[in-house]
């Protein structure tokens, strides 16, 4: 079959949006008010069901129940972070936690309300929804204005950059042979951080059963490392406790039915290990390691009632789970359902791996804003989190618009993506290079298959062996658009990789159980009560240590 | 974890190929959608909340305790109905009313 000949189609826009998630989204819908100012949403799938809310959500965990304080909200995360957070950050994002939640509820969001119209409370920091068409609304509202446009199944991979600042953005269209050239005078990148960087819990039929989304391959991340951005706690990693096989969430178990978490023996082991979210997950992979697995959510004998409102709140979040109660035949009511610590992800919405922005969420290059998961600093902010950023960022755009114009693309500087489609196939295919990839990691890097733990002579083979594949996936061949996307979601996992392992190594301790669990120091150091940030020039990566704000 | 797509009752409107978050269904040649990348399936279910004609399944594979089984999505008067169809032939159906929050 003949390779499609690639067409470039030069656009313009007063701002770019990369990717229309969560914050992107929330991003637009702020923007869309201003009239006259020329929005465009980049999307590489289609706003209507793409990123972290494709299946819905179980409840909104980031809200300021009554009886507290933003203040409350800012302590947990940085108590959950040992200290290493940005307090400037989440305070101006937990501020805005309820208005957000009330857009979301006007917008037609059902929340769970008491017989007095308050919102029924699922902890100190929860409320409970029906979250299943959560993203259908965001969708809705983000393009409410005629002024906001999208562009659906456009994959960004590049910043376009002038004079040492951003001045807008390329991609290509994952269904036709056409590469864009997007001039804006600010761009938001919000597209969500990186799944897929270690070997996954189910390696194989099911490789994309995963917690987060695995379509969020790190792109962000990946074009402000190669713009030159300053990045900040990458060794942060993320690990999620979840159900197993089906890697659905437990919360809806743990907090909702108030079902005990036990290991093998039926014995309560939380409180030995305590209760940050680093915490009780090392918790659960020491058990298991201990021998005194399968450590499950206790909740045989709940009820028919109980388990019938589970199949349901799972339906509307995670349908696997609910399939394999219905499958087996033995629900929640009859079998205890068993718990495992998925691969580690970078997410910035859950710990603070991403950008190093400032308070308006301006990145270190001119130009740039970010928010959601793709922004650094602010752990915990979860699904209204990340609409408190994308308001946040947009109102600091409209802010700096004043001073920010057009700059002439140079067309010199235009990523080569032709040159995949336009050599042959060779015997190293993507596919090999992924797999490659998540075995270097998961092996060299801390994954699953290691307990999480590394040490500085794993990680120099890690670094070694990545830097290897990376330059093999440049002789990649792709034959249609859809392969493209293919070699480009590994380009963006690539690009993570070595910034993930030069963090790992830098913080030469371990604050965080599993997350970073160095084994060549096994302690907290003091002296490490610092952000571990970088900037990668050339393809090193430079340290940069900065003092806790 | 995957879906399968029911040739015959496919009416060919493209939705799934636009809903997928992972750019995983294309239209063949003879206007039906079909699954390029069964394995790179997340499971979120988009494509079968976006067809029509309830030609989409979704199905555990086996390395999660998939038996076979399928999961369908039926729209009726603002009611969603999950059905669960076993191999043998038994079924059990969920009906969810989307303007009810969860209880958990």
């Amino acid at each position: 079959m003949p390779k499609p000949n690639l067409t470039w189609k030069p656009l313009k826009t007063d701002v770019l949006i990369v990717g229309g998630g969560t914050a992107g989204c929330f991003a637009a819908a702020a923007l869309g008010k201003t009239p006259g100012l020329s929005v465009l949403i980049a999307e590489k799938a289609n706003i209507e069901r793409s990123g972290c809310l494709a299946a819905g959500v179980n409840a909104l965990n980031a809200y300021i129940t009554p009886g507290h304080t933003p203040d409350f909200y800012v302590d947990y995360c940085t108590r959950d972070a040992d200290g290493i957070a940005r307090r400037d950050l989440l305070t101006s994002m937990a501020g805005r936690l309820n208005a957000v939640t009330k857009t979301l509820e006007d917008w037609g969001l059902v929340i769970l309300k008491d017989a007095d119209g308050h919102y029924v409370t699922r902890g100190p920091r929860n409320i409970k929804i029906n979250g299943e068409n959560i993203k259908p609304l965001l969708a809705r509202a983000a393009t409410e204005n005629a002024n906001v446009k999208v562009l659906n199944h456009v994959n960004i991979t590049d910043l376009m950059i002038r004079d040492g600042r951003v001045v807008g953005a390329y991609g290509f269209s994952v269904n036709e042979p056409v590469a864009y050239a997007i001039s804006a005078r600010a761009v938001f990148v919000a597209t969500g951080g990186a799944a897929g960087l270690y070997r996954p819990n189910n390696p194989g039929f099911s490789r994309h059963k995963m917690w987060y989304p695995p379509f969020n391959t790190g792109a962000g991340y990946a074009m402000g490392i190669r713009a030159g951005a300053e990045m900040t706690t990458f060794e942060m990693r993320f690990i999620a406790l979840r159900l197993k096989d089906t890697i659905a969430p437990t919360g809806t178990i743990a907090q909702g039915v108030g079902a005990a978490q036990v290991n093998g023996k039926g014995a309560p082991y939380e409180a030995a290990y305590g209760h940050t979210t680093s915490e009780r997950l090392y918790g659960t992979v020491s058990e298991n390691r201990a021998g005194r697995g399968p450590c499950v959510l206790a909740t045989q004998g709940i009820g028919e009632d109980a388990e019938k409102d589970l199949y349901k709140a799972y339906l509307n979040m995670a349908p696997s789970q609910t399939l394999r109660w219905l499958e087996s035949g033995r629900g929640p009511d009859t079998e205890n359902v068993e718990i495992e610590g998925t691969e580690p992800y970078i997410v910035g919405g859950h710990t603070a791996s991403g950008y190093w922005i400032d308070d308006g969420r301006r990145t270190t290059l001119p130009g740039l804003y970010a928010g959601g998961d793709v922004a650094g600093g602010a752990p915990q902010k979860y699904v209204t989190g990340a609409l408190a950023e994308g308001e946040i960022a947009a109102e600091t755009i409209l802010e700096d618009l004043a001073h920010l114009d057009f700059a002439g693309e140079d067309e010199t500087a235009r990523p080569d993506y032709a040159a995949y489609l336009s050599r042959p196939a060779g015997l190293i295919d993507t596919e090999q290079l992924e797999e490659a990839m998540q075995k270097v990691m998961d092996e060299y890097a801390g994954g699953i298959s290691r307990g999480y733990q590394y040490s500085g002579a794993e990680l120099d083979i890690a670094a070694r062996r990545i830097a290897d594949l990376a330059k093999l996936s440049e002789s990649l061949s792709a034959s249609d658009m859809d392969d493209l996307l293919r070699i480009y979601e590994l380009t963006d996992r690539l690009t993570v990789c070595p910034v993930l392992i030069a963090h790992l190594k830098a913080r030469k301790e371990t604050r965080w159980h599993s997350f970073a669990e160095n084994a060549d120091y096994p302690e907290k150091d003091p002296a490490y009560a610092c952000y571990i940030n970088s900037v990668t020039r050339d393809g090193k990566t430079a340290i940069i240590k900065r003092k806790l704000r | 974890m995957s879906i399968a797509i029911n040739s015959k009752k496919c009416v060919g409107c493209g939705r799934c190929v636009e809903a997928c978050p992972g750019n995983l269904i294309k239209m063949d040649g003879q206007g039906r959608a079909v699954q390029r990348h069964p394995r790179d399936c997340w499971g979120c279910t988009a494509c079968l909340k976006a067809c029509p004609a309830g030609a989409v399944d979704f199905f555990l594979g086996a390395d999660i305790g998939g038996r076979g089984a399928t999961l369908r999505l039926k729209r009726d008067k603002g009611l969603i109905h999950w059905q669960v169809a076993r191999p043998d032939g038994t079924t059990r159906t969920v009906t969810i009313d989307p303007k009810d929050a969860n209880r958990y």
